[in-house]
């Protein structure tokens, strides 16, 4: 018998999402599962009954029966105390729960023997990705967010220059480059402001840059990553800095977009009431942390304020707010999930507990609370290698790229020495011992050698083997030894000794003919080679 | 012609063998380069014939000589294919070993060669000989033995003796003694039991040492015959007291010693114990037992259709070439696939590893004759920053260059090697025959990644039905 997936209207004031889109029903059917709607689920994401019904749903008229009738829960928001009473026993949910900030509510579904997935807890693994719903919802607030503010902000977001006068462009000043913080800084720069952006961890920098925005640090040393590619609460030190900075900016700047959260701990209050004072009247805060108390001192949580001739946003549902896309984005990582928890495709729910991921997501398994989960073994960014990056002293210079041709790393003192020595102890030898023709080679040798090692130092590595097939033709110079030998002049040959000339001329031959083989088809391979390298 | 004018159209040969080097720095000026080092060497032998130095009656056998393996020479180039130029190379050294052998001996048996020389200068003279003759000969075999390891013929394990270092330095010695017994010789016939003594120990160790390096370290050992190929020619023009031998010689030698060097700085190796052989082996894999590295997980293989669907969904695709591209000849299927991913507006690049291939430069050179443009070819540090933001890398027959552990496992045989980061794409495709490891031995966690898959196949066959794919 498959299990039967329910999708309540939500019932959250102001919410607009749904969590399952009509696509969403389909793969869903295809995994095996029955899939209920409640009439009108969708429809303030503009998605109506019919389109549901399309898609092979049924459409349940009211909560109670849909919440009786299904197996499974798939919903957006944390369930309201009714809805904890409407679940039926021992029935799986998966919407948002946020188990840190609501404890009884888990305590409410562990007593209903339920078997409860929230979506905020998806460890952030690589593998998991595909269903962080997290990020696909920030992703839309930051969006969003922007859009917010240029809907009060009283001018253009891009510079102009009309008939009637010069606009200025919209400064804008992001605080906290995760998801949300980037989709934000995408969005205001594709509007055209200019966008600055903030971030404890340093590494961000370059997302930050990719984005055409400017990444302005904080001038204080110290490792902002957390565990789980998260920030972490900083120094007093580095708060100070941060401070700073941030009243710096706050004068500088029209809009102020904050983003700043840590997981399972209140918002940090980053923008003081002075700062809001002394940023120019019509300027606009978008609070983006402000469900959990809120990046700014003055911000009120779902509603807009002005304070100071500052206008606050405080808005707690900035995905809501673009319900069809979030709905979407939102039901196809549910859609995700669902795959990893009915790798059978049978139409059954198998909460797997061995698997990082659904360990890492599921907190209440038939009645027993299993948050928080052990620390996953994986993490987005080893967080070893980030320790031990925080341990490196920052003075320590970085270590240069392996360019052939760049410098390597310099030697070291006694190295060098020892070298100088060695050849100072050689060259004493030579210059004591060995007859003036021979020196004359010798500084003609030396020489060469270093020419050499200048020459080819800079060759690049995609011609390394022309480099060495013409070498190696050149190094059929050697023929000149058999040249030589071959046919001296008579005047040249009257010793004493007789010289066993036909001896010397075969070998002569030989090594004439063996070096002729390497040298023409050494010129002419590499000829061959270098004309196939073309642009 | 004068012995004057002969010495200055050495110093012409001379600086025209110097702008060749140079001239093949750069692609632009790479065939300028070749041209050059051909006129120069053109120069060097007329000037030496009609020098005062041959005689009239020597040139019909030099122009046979000539003739003869000159055709040789051009045949080979012309019929070489492209995956087997490591092994022509080789090949090719060994001649000059071989000639560097020969030239010494005849040296030594010609009386006239030191006539009229000082005693001290005669020492001189012998013991250029003998040194001409000792790095001739270890050319010579271990060109042979290298030649054999790339052309398949002898396998490409490396061979450790017991106690090889003893072996080694036990042969040094013996060679020492004999060139104490060939300097002391009173007569040329006394002298000549010592030199072919050595010229057999020479060759001996020449085997040995080639043997007991490591199929991977072969473009180490490439470049490292062709330096000492460079040290025989210029130890026989100390001999013959030929200033132009001796600069292009040293020229040569210290080319390719740099080469060797900058392998392997690429490899992060010691030049010493890349020489003293036996990598992946031994004490590797001992290490390997203890530390139970073995990567966990599992492994997804994907068909050849399902690889042209992700290529065809990404927009940033970055190309790594191993050996397993050489073996398969799969190069000309690889820049059809670029084409046609190029022509629908993707952004197509190739990551070359400094080692990879057998040779250095192999895969460039492949690239090169199969037409690929080679300003999408990058390097490994001009490309390792771009792969976070690359769609698919997809990795052809290569293994040991893109495997993590070199930066994530300090226990690794091959850890603090540089590699190309290619797990860092948002999707690896790695083709590969089986799920054998590289020449280092060394598991690869890669495989193991979460967003990577696995094409198994042969490659030129396998990227065949890609191609077919894409193009469907």
């Amino acid at each position: 018998m498959p299990q039967s997936i329910g999708i309540p209207t939500e019932v959250f004031q102001g919410e607009k999402r749904v969590a399952t889109v009509p696509d969403v029903v389909q793969k869903l059917i295809k995994l095996g599962f029955r899939v209920a709607v409640q009439a009108g689920a969708g429809s303030a994401a503009s998605i109506g009954d019919e389109a549901y019904r399309a898609a092979g749903a049924t459409i349940v008229p009211d909560a109670a029966s849909l919440w009786s009738g299904s197996d499974i829960i798939f919903k957006v928001r944390a369930p309201s105390r009714d809805e904890v009473n409407l679940l039926r026993e021992g029935a799986t949910l998966v919407s948002f729960i946020w188990p840190a900030q609501n404890p009884d509510l888990l305590q409410a579904l562990a007593a209903r023997k339920a078997t409860v997935l929230a979506m905020d807890s998806v460890p952030r693994i690589s593998r998991a990705q595909k269903l962080d719903a997290l990020s696909s919802m920030a992703n839309i607030g930051g969006y969003r967010a922007v859009i917010e503010a240029a809907h009060e902000f009283g001018r253009f977001f891009t510079g102009q220059i009309t008939a009637a006068g010069k606009v200025p462009p919209a400064k804008v000043f992001v605080i906290g480059a995760g998801v949300a913080g980037l989709a934000a800084i995408g969005a205001a720069s594709g509007l055209g402001a200019i966008v600055r952006a903030n971030d404890t961890r340093a590494e961000v920098g370059d997302q930050i840059k990719s984005l055409g925005a400017e990444f302005v640090p904080v001038d204080y040393v110290e490792e902002g990553s957390g565990g789980g590619g998260y920030a972490k609460v900083m120094s007093e030190g580095f708060q100070k800095a941060q401070r700073d900075l941030f009243a710096k900016q706050a004068k500088e700047v029209d809009i102020i977009i904050t983003t700043a959260l840590i997981p399972g701990k209140p918002a940090p209050k980053l923008i003081t009431a002075e700062m809001v004072q002394s940023m120019k009247p019509g300027s606009v805060i978008v609070d983006m942390a402000a469900e959990q108390g809120g990046n700014c001192e003055l911000t009120e949580p779902g509603k807009v304020v002005v304070k100071h001739g500052v206008i606050i946003i405080g808005y707690s549902d900035l995905p809501s707010r673009l319900p069809t896309q979030a709905s979407n984005l939102y039901s196809t990582n549910l859609f995700r999930l669902s795959e990893e928890l009915c790798k059978a495709k049978d139409g059954q729910f198998n909460v797997n507990m061995d698997d990082d991921v659904i360990r890492g997501t599921t907190v209440v398994k038939e009645g027993v609370v299993t948050w928080p989960p052990p620390v996953p073994k994986l993490s987005a960014a080893p967080s070893g290698a980030a320790a031990a990056k925080a341990v490196t002293p920052a003075t320590a210079p970085p270590k240069k790229g392996h360019g052939h041709g760049g410098g390597g790393e310099p030697m070291s003192a006694a190295m060098t020495t020892t070298i100088f020595a060695v050849a100072a102890v050689l060259f004493a030898l030579i210059g004591i011992y060995a007859p003036a023709a021979f020196l004359g080679h010798f500084t003609v040798f030396v020489l060469a050698c270093f020419i050499g090692y200048m020459v080819v130092w800079n060759v690049t590595p995609s011609l390394h083997t022309p480099l060495m097939s013409v070498t190696n033709a050149i190094s059929s110079i050697i023929i000149i030894g058999a040249l030589v030998q071959i046919a001296p002049p008579d005047a040249l040959t009257v010793t004493d000794v007789p010289r066993p000339d036909v001896i010397i001329r075969w070998l002569a031959i030989v090594g004439i003919a063996l070096t002729a083989v390497n040298m023409f088809g050494g010129f002419a391979v590499t000829r061959r080679m270098l004309s196939m390298f073309r642009k | 012609m004068s012995g004057s004018l002969t010495s200055v159209a050495y110093i012409a040969a001379t600086i025209l063998f110097i702008l060749s080097l140079g001239g093949l720095s750069n692609p632009e000026t790479s065939r300028r380069g070749n041209l050059y080092g051909m006129i120069g060497m053109t120069i060097a032998i007329l000037a030496t014939i009609a020098g005062p130095r041959v005689s009239a009656g020597g040139i019909g056998w030099i122009l046979g000589a000539l003739v003869v393996g000159g055709a040789i020479g051009l045949y080979l180039a012309r019929t070489v294919q492209m995956t087997q130029m490591p092994e022509l190379v080789a090949f090719m050294h060994s001649l000059v070993g071989l000639v560097a052998v020969v030239v010494g001996y005849a040296s030594y048996i010609d009386p006239t060669a030191a006539a009229g020389m000082s005693s001290a200068e005669e020492s001189i003279h012998h013991v250029e000989v003998y040194l001409g003759v000792l790095i001739g000969a270890v050319t010579l075999s271990g060109s042979v033995i290298a030649f054999g390891k790339l052309s398949g013929r002898i396998g490409g394990k490396p061979l450790l003796l017991p106690a090889r270092h003893w072996l080694n330095l036990l042969l040094m010695l013996v060679v020492i003694a004999m060139g104490y017994l060939f300097l002391s010789a009173a007569t040329i016939d006394a002298g000549m039991t010592p030199l072919i003594v050595m010229t057999v120990i020479a060759l001996i160790f020449g085997v040995h040492m080639v043997m007991a390096i490591g199929g991977a370290d072969m473009p180490v050992v490439v470049s490292m015959l062709n330096s000492y190929s460079g040290w025989a020619a210029a130890a026989t023009g100390f001999m013959l007291s030929n200033d132009l031998l001796i600069v292009t010689g040293a020229l040569v030698g210290s080319s390719g010693a740099i080469l060797s060097y900058i392998m392997c700085r690429a490899m992060n190796r010691h030049f010493l114990s890349v020489i003293a052989g036996g990598f992946g082996s031994g004490d590797a894999a001992a290490k390997k037992s203890g530390d139970a590295a073995a990567p966990a997980g599992e492994v997804v293989p994907v068909s050849a259709v399902e690889t042209a669907e992700l290529l065809k969904e990404a927009s940033s695709i970055v190309i790594i070439p191993g050996y397993g591209m050489a073996v398969a000849q799969a190069q000309h299927t690889v820049y059809e696939i670029t084409k046609y991913l190029r022509e629908k507006g993707k952004n197509v690049r190739f990551a070359i590893h400094p080692v990879a291939g057998r040779m250095p430069g192999h895969m460039n050179v492949l690239l090169a004759e199969a037409k690929v443009p080679y300003d999408i070819v990058l390097e490994m540090d001009e490309i390792n920053e771009d792969f976070p933001d690359t769609a698919v890398a997809m990795v052809i027959g290569a293994n040991d260059i893109v495997n993590p552990s070199a930066q994530d496992d300090p226990s690794s045989p091959i850890a603090g090697m540089p590699v190309l980061e290619v797990w860092k794409a948002a999707t690896t495709i790695v083709m590969k025959r089986s799920m054998a490891s590289g020449y280092a031995g060394v598991d690869n966690p890669l495989f193991y990644k979460d967003n990577n898959r696995m094409l198994f196949g042969d490659a030129k066959k396998m990227l065949d039905e890609v191609l077919t794919a894409l193009k469907s």
